[in-house]
């Protein structure tokens, strides 16, 4: 009996402390903060942040609420009663969504100077563009190499039988490379064909999974899961990082993006600041910041996207290793916002059913 | 027999506490003096406050979304045929799988608990760990083993010669049901075997002497007094399985689509609040019937039975039979359960290189988790990981069994008329993380209760899933205390607190571990973890483990391995120190 009181004493103890510890807050006296609402791929360098905290007598809180959809969703549904000063996040897929619900206030931030036109999508600056990244397929060099082919150079290319079997996609309705990926192929094929295309496509074998993860590390054999299908729809940016983070360190990639013109699609994330802001003139500061060189300069490292500010330069592993598509496929926003869903369920009928 | 007698005598209290509760019961003050209106308190408040507040808010703003009337999306549900197609799919995968389930933890069931083995506590412990692990973690264990590439199809290819693998594991519904056995087969381990470990075998012996041979000793005596437990065991892997999301998504592949699936599609793909929120009151509406099926069978079917030690029951393998069985049975287990854990920690410590797919061995990622390379904000050295994950597991513990013990305690007293009641605590279990995860934004905005970017509010969502939890497997072990007990401390001058502390905790002491087990293991595995906001400042080890396998690089790949096999430990090490607190032993009066 003693043996159970104390544990129901410890048990007490342990209620009493538990919720204090985690739930710590700044002062109200010092710095003010800022709090700034992302989905969970957000990263930025401590120095960074640190540097405009200082700069600024701010202090930054990060708060991630899931995927870049999720996201986006809980900003819009705490619209009256804003979570955070600023949402960094949406990309281009979802931006007309975020306008049609108008949760950010317009910011016409001087540093848009140097960012140029074909990345500024919403007229009103409310969402400011902030970087971008390829949605490309990317191929497992060894396999093509052992098999004596060529990795394809087009969209049609797929569909050929010696690529049968041998190429993974994710599905558009739970993923944002795959939605990418259908868009390029309706930018390609345009809106009247590109379902045709994708019975072809079907009919070639090729494999759709839920997300990237499933793709990337157990579907592709180019990385580090050695799965089985030579050719993935991932990220242009997908190969310096194969040698970044390779192990052991390797002098060149295993793994290339195709890069063709009208093979990728290229997402563009923005940030914006959202309506009913308490401390708007910090978010401004913070908008300005994250297109300043200092901020954009380090996205590739942290997030693997890359800057919308050409002054902002590349570090020597991407410039010798990252391939861009000239020409990517292209889709307006407004007219993904007037046909995502109807596109996204004729796919689903058409490569699933 | 002797369980006929006692559920005469059973039938006998219960009458006269009715009566004497109402006459009693006549004025108000007096109900609220009632021990179980009091105990109930604390649980109403919470599950007002965090979840049917927030769920009732989610669906009245989701219902406002809808342009032609709140009717309409469910008009549209009910006639689509693709949603009725799901709706039957999530049925009929929920049945195999909780099937599959039962087939393999019943006999385990009955091995933890009637047999002496060595190795046994650390089999209980690794059976929970599959509970706690992340799905795409999961799903690389699976892979490594059955998938193309998997150890398995490598094998049989080098055998037979073959040039393409000949198992086709992934994306099938097999593979569903296989991940769901493996995810869910510890409840059955826990809630049946330690029910079972603690019946009186002097039943059995009895019913040896008056000569029924083991089959009818089983069907007649054995099996009836099980069957509350196996009921639960049941009812919660079907709620599980029933709500699946990360198995079938990942696992099953985007041909397959539960509700859950439907609704996290719904409401991410095409943000369609309301037909997500038609479908989410479809999932809940089945949970509600299930369960109120399941506790108006289970009022029924209880018998108050006097536990007995487990040292008195649990006997060693003697014949060569016993042997052979155990065997067999502890090989499957092994197999089913930990082949993937063990492909996955393997996996850790190798080093794949290509082609051919050669290995070597290294501890290059074990390494590389305390290196911070780009010097990021957000970096967490998997000591602190470990501290968020314990700290937030702990506190889920401490919540879940604070509530779930004055709930079940409550429920026994109130008797039969908290059927509804019980049913309605156990809907948390059966909601979708995703409507959810949207309620508490709407919902939880204004001071005091502005916990939407709360770290508090982790615990809080892991105890809404532990607390139903912790209140199904603790209700069997109190409904199975004779009311005698209670009476003779009542008559001896003991309030109605001392009667719970002397008499009910002591004989439920091992119940409450069981639950604290899940409890732990349920925060430690993030159910839902998409249900909440995360503050980066305290990531736990799931979420760095998702991190990792977010990012390609055979590094982060290899850490995403190192961490999950760090997870595996860490839940391994905690379930056998929960379970090294020995609460005061029945028969150590």
């Amino acid at each position: 009996m003693k043996r159970l009181n104390i544990f129901l004493l410890v048990t007490l103890l342990l209620a009493a402390c538990a919720p204090a510890t985690p739930a710590l807050t700044p002062t109200a006296s010092g710095p003010r903060t800022l709090t700034v609402m992302t989905h969970d791929s957000w990263n930025v360098s401590a120095d960074v942040a640190a540097e405009f905290e200082a700069a600024n007598n701010a202090k930054l809180q990060f708060i991630k609420s899931g995927d870049a959809g999720e996201a986006l969703n809980k900003a819009i549904l705490a619209k009256g009663n804003p979570l955070a000063d600023v949402f960094y996040g949406v990309d281009n897929t979802y931006l007309s969504r975020a306008m049609d619900e108008g949760i950010f206030e317009p910011y016409n931030s001087p540093a848009l100077a140097d960012i140029p036109e074909s990345f500024k999508l919403d007229p009103a600056n409310g969402a400011l563009p902030v970087d971008y990244g390829d949605v490309c397929l990317n191929y497992d060099k060894a396999y093509f190499a052992e098999h004596n082919l060529q990795p394809p150079s087009s969209l049609e290319d797929l569909a050929k039988a010696e690529y049968k079997d041998l190429v993974v996609v994710e599905n558009p309705a739970t993923s944002s490379p795959g939605l990418a990926f259908l868009l390029a192929t309706i930018g390609h094929f345009g809106a009247e064909n590109y379902l045709g295309y994708w019975k072809d496509l079907r009919a070639n074998g090729v494999k759709v999974v839920d997300g990237w993860e499933t793709a990337y590390n157990t579907e592709f054999s180019g990385s580090a899961g050695k799965g089985p299908r030579p050719l993935v729809v991932s990220y242009g940016s997908s190969p310096p990082f194969e040698v970044i983070y390779a192990d052991p360190p390797i002098e060149d990639a295993p793994t290339a993006a195709i890069v063709s013109d009208d093979t990728c699609f290229r997402q563009i994330e923005f940030a914006g600041i959202l309506k009913g802001s308490q401390n708007r003139d910090l978010a401004e500061k913070w908008i300005d910041f994250m297109l300043s060189t200092r901020f954009q300069e380090d996205l590739p490292l942290q997030m693997y996207v890359f800057p919308v500010n050409p002054k902002a330069k590349l570090n020597e592993t991407f410039q010798k290793y990252l391939a861009m598509p000239d020409k990517p496929a292209f889709v307006s926003p407004a007219d993904i916002a007037a046909h995502r869903e109807e596109w996204i369920q004729a796919w689903t009928d058409v490569v699933l059913h | 027999m002797d369980s006929s007698v006692d559920r005469r005598g059973a039938a006998l209290e219960e009458k006269t506490k009715d009566e004497g509760r109402t006459t009693k019961d006549r004025s108000f003050t007096s109900v609220l003096r009632r021990p179980s209106f009091v105990a109930l308190l604390l649980p109403t408040a919470f599950l007002i406050l965090f979840y049917f507040y927030p769920l009732a808010s989610i669906f009245q703003e989701s219902f406002a979304r809808s342009k032609a009337g709140a009717l309409a999306p469910f008009v549209f549900a009910f006639t689509s045929p693709s949603v009725i197609k799901v709706i039957g799919f999530t049925f009929y995968q929920a049945t195999l799988s909780t099937l599959a389930t039962l087939a393999l933890g019943l006999p385990g069931a009955y091995l933890l608990a009637r047999y002496r083995f060595s190795g046994q506590s650390l089999l209980r412990a690794f059976t929970t760990v599959p509970f706690v692990l992340p799905t795409l973690v999961v799903a690389a264990g699976f892979n490594a083993l059955l998938g193309p590439r998997g150890w398995l199809n490598l094998g049989l290819m080098s055998l037979f010669d073959l040039t393409t693998p000949p198992v086709n594991f992934l994306s099938t519904l097999g593979a569903i049901i296989l991940a769901h056995v493996f995810y869910n087969t510890t409840i059955v381990l826990r809630l049946v075997g330690d029910f079972w470990s603690r019946l009186d075998p002097r039943l059995e012996a009895a019913a040896h002497t008056l000569g029924a041979d083991r089959r009818r000793t089983f069907r007649h005596v054995t099996l009836p007094l099980l069957t509350p437990a196996i009921a639960a065991a049941a009812l919660l892997v079907f709620i599980f399985n029933f709500t699946s999301f990360g198995v079938i998504l990942i696992l099953g592949g985007p041909s397959f689509a539960t509700l859950e699936v439907e609704i996290y599609r719904q409401t991410v793909a095409f943000f369609n609040l309301p037909l997500a929120a038609v479908l989410s009151l479809i999932q809940l509406t089945c949970t509600f019937g299930l369960t109120l099926i399941y506790t108006r069978l289970s009022a029924s079917l209880s018998l108050p039975l006097t536990p007995k030690p487990q040292t008195l029951i649990r006997r060693p393998l003697k014949t060569f039979a016993a042997r052979l069985g155990a065997g067999l049975l502890l090989l499957t287990l092994v197999m089913l359960l930990l082949a993937p854990l063990g492909a996955l920690a393997l996996r850790s410590i190798t080093r794949l290189e290509q082609p051919p797919v050669t290995s070597g061995f290294t501890l290059a990622y074990y390494q590389e988790l305390s290196v911070n390379r780009n010097n990021s904000l957000f970096y967490v050295s998997p000591l602190q990981a470990i501290g968020n994950s314990l700290l937030v597991a702990s506190a889920t513990v401490v919540f879940s069994l604070v509530l779930g013990l004055s709930t079940a305690s409550a429920l026994i007293q109130s008797g039969r008329r908290s059927a509804l009641l019980e049913s309605l605590l156990m809907l948390p279990l059966g909601t979708s993380a995703v409507t959810l995860g949207l309620g508490f934004i709407v919902a939880l905005d204004q001071p005091p209760l502005d916990l939407r970017a709360s770290s508090l509010l982790l615990p809080l969502a892991h105890t809404l899933v532990a607390f139903p939890f912790v209140v199904r497997s603790l209700t069997p072990a109190l409904r199975s205390i004779k009311p005698r007990l209670r009476q003779a401390a009542t008559a001896l001058g003991a309030s109605p607190f001392q009667v719970w502390l002397k008499v009910d905790l002591p004989i439920v002491g091992r119940a409450v571990l069981v639950a604290a087990t899940f409890a732990f293991a349920i925060s430690l595995g993030e159910f839902g973890a998409t249900a909440v906001i995360a503050r980066p400042e305290h990531p736990t080890v799931p979420l760095a483990i998702y991190r990792f396998l977010s990012l390609p690089g055979a590094l982060n790949y290899g850490q995403a391995m190192a961490l999950s096999t760090i997870l595996m430990l860490v839940c391994a090490a905690g379930i056998l120190a929960i379970e090294r607190l020995r609460v005061a032993e029945i028969g150590e009066f």
